[in-house]
């Protein structure tokens, strides 16, 4: 059996793409209503109503600058740098399922697919069903899109540009390791690596409610990945200009800006994914093949929540120190995410209830709280 | 320089409680002040569409005031000008037409590029003939367009009183003060 007709694939790629570039585009217009509300504004509405038209104008505008390449500066690479930015943020997207997905009867417990022809026969809402490594593909991707940054601030020639990658290339590689281990606890609990068997698997009840430490790892490790603002040292624009895409203008700035807003809609996708219960919804969606329509749109709220959330936070949280980032990964994250990923093994290979994961990760953060406070120091001030 | 140990003060970090080192408590009063800001009134006012009223004390184009029988108010006494730190005013008397008064300004420019709106040449005035009003959206093409001559002047002195938004120095549309005690000793 080869798997799918070629033409679903490709009409699937073509579609997400087209919505992806396109809601990263209307992404940046969100992002920039969302800004001016929360500062009590009403942000861009003279291009077309309610500034519907902005991000093509925008687009149009970046698309016919000058392609300006700086003196004195590593061609290949500063070339290379916007391109993996954007493929690497595309191809996470390849395992991501966006809609309704069902189970291959050979993984079993779908009574509404008999055999394989069927499965087969079935539209899949993703470009890739069936990766057994699914989370593993996005989290390798993913890391390679540090390379994007690091090439990008090195080859740029530029002190801002070389800070800004030098700090993200430290900041991306710690918070690599409690994003992979916070989802490890999941992946336990599921036996499986495959999306579209985390998401079936929720069906009898969302991740966050077993592992809401896990949720909050990933969750600020998410944001640290994506350069978002409670951890957007790579690109801080009062200290940095521009950060690692100081140098850039035109259509590789584009390149950068794209990356990263479909960073900002895979990571949500991976927080309804992950932790969310993917298309699953009580009584309105469940398992099986029907309610395409009301699943993609049960994702589609989830994700947009998300979203939503994501611009929120910016204009809550002020960005941390540097320090503050690093201890915040090596001596809060990565030790908590840990201890959970410890405590879900001892609990599955015991056979007890799941539901004690939920004391157990509230227990874990308070722990953590009650470690940090006994934690003082002295302060040395000035009298004026 | 060291600073002197008798200088320092040695203070204790502030303790923080159990659920202030939570930091989530914090986070989620900081989202509820994002959120609720987001659905508050916004205060943009979308300029040429809605236009902003300005207080009446608001320094902006220049006028110059008509007395009762519509004529220049101006006695072409130069104290605006002398008063004027940018030396933006441009006076020519000619001895007057009226018995009232013995001289009247023949011309009477400024250039409104040059002026730096402080409102010197009102407060100079002795007969409250010039005025800032609160026009502020003063345009031009060219500077030779920027050169306000007397009917221009007295056209914006018609059009704020037609607006009705006359300067709050004077009362509207009357004579101040300083006119008065000129009426008085004709």
């Amino acid at each position: 059996m080869n798997g799918f007709s070629i033409w679903y694939t490709l009409i699937t790629i073509v579609a997400v793409m087209a919505v992806i570039l396109g809601g990263a585009l209307y992404l940046v217009l969100l992002e920039r209503k969302v800004s001016a509300w929360v500062q009590d504004r009403l942000g861009p509405n003279r291009v077309g109503k309610f500034g519907l038209i902005q991000p093509i104008a925008d687009a149009l505008k970046l698309l016919f600058k000058e392609d300006l390449i700086p003196a004195r500066v590593d061609r290949v690479l500063f070339l290379a740098a916007p391109a993996i930015a954007v493929t690497t943020a595309m191809m996470a997207f390849a395992v991501i399922p966006f809609g309704r997905t069902t189970l291959p009867p050979s993984w079993g417990n779908v009574p509404d697919h008999q055999t394989l022809e069927q499965y087969l026969q079935t539209y899949q809402f993703m470009i890739a069903p069936r990766v057994d490594i699914g989370i593993v593909f996005v989290f390798a991707v993913t890391s390679l899109a540090v390379y994007a940054i690091i090439l990008s601030g090195w080859s740029s020639n530029s002190k801002y540009s070389f800070i800004g990658g030098l700090r993200s290339s430290a900041q991306f590689v710690s918070y690599e390791i409690p994003m992979g281990m916070s989802i490890l606890g999941v992946v336990l609990m599921t036996g499986s690596l495959n999306l579209e068997r985390i998401i079936e698997h929720q069906t009898t009840g969302w991740n966050i409610l077993f592992q809401p430490l896990a949720f909050l790892i990933f969750m600020v490790s998410a944001f640290a990945e994506c350069n978002r603002l409670p951890f957007d040292l790579p690109e801080a624009e009062q200290e940095l200009v521009g950060g690692y895409h100081t140098e850039y203008s035109g259509l590789k700035f584009v390149f950068f800006y794209l990356a990263e807003y479909t960073n900002l809609v895979t990571t949500s996708f991976l927080f309804v994914i992950l932790f969310f219960g993917g298309w699953h919804f009580p009584l309105i969606a469940t398992p099986g093949e029907g309610g395409v329509i009301v699943k993609l749109m049960v994702m589609a709220v989830k994700v947009l929540f998300f979203v939503f959330f994501y611009l929120l936070i910016r204009w809550t949280i002020p960005r941390f120190r540097f320090d503050q980032l690093m201890s915040l990964a090596w001596k809060g994250l990565i030790p908590l995410a840990l201890v959970n990923l410890a405590g879900v093994m001892v609990i599955k290979q015991l056979g007890w209830s799941l539901w004690l994961l939920l004391p157990l990760s509230i227990g874990l953060f308070f722990g953590a709280i009650l470690l940090a406070v006994s934690d003082r120091r002295q302060l040395r001030v000035n009298q004026p | 320089m060291a600073i002197a140990e008798k200088d320092v003060r040695w203070i204790e970090e502030p303790k923080m409680g159990l659920l202030e080192q939570l930091y989530l408590p914090a986070i989620f009063a900081g989202l509820q002040t994002t959120v609720r800001h987001m659905f508050s009134t916004k205060v943009t006012v979308q300029f040429p569409e809605q236009r902003p009223t300005m207080p009446p004390n608001y320094r902006g184009v220049h006028r110059l005031n008509r007395d009762e029988q519509n004529r220049v108010k101006c006695v072409a006494c130069y104290m605006c000008a002398t008063a004027c730190p940018a030396h933006c005013i441009d006076i020519v008397a000619a001895e007057s037409p009226w018995p009232d008064r013995e001289k009247y300004p023949e011309t009477f420019v400024i250039d409104e590029l040059r002026c730096i709106y402080c409102g010197m040449c009102e407060e100079a005035c002795p007969v409250d003939a010039i005025e800032l009003t609160s026009l502020y959206d003063l345009t031009g093409l060219t500077r030779e367009e920027m050169m306000f001559d007397k009917e221009k002047l007295l056209s914006v002195f018609d059009q704020t009183v037609a607006a009705g938004t006359d300067p709050v120095r004077t009362e509207a549309g009357k004579l101040g003060v300083a006119s008065e005690i000129l009426r008085k000793t004709p």
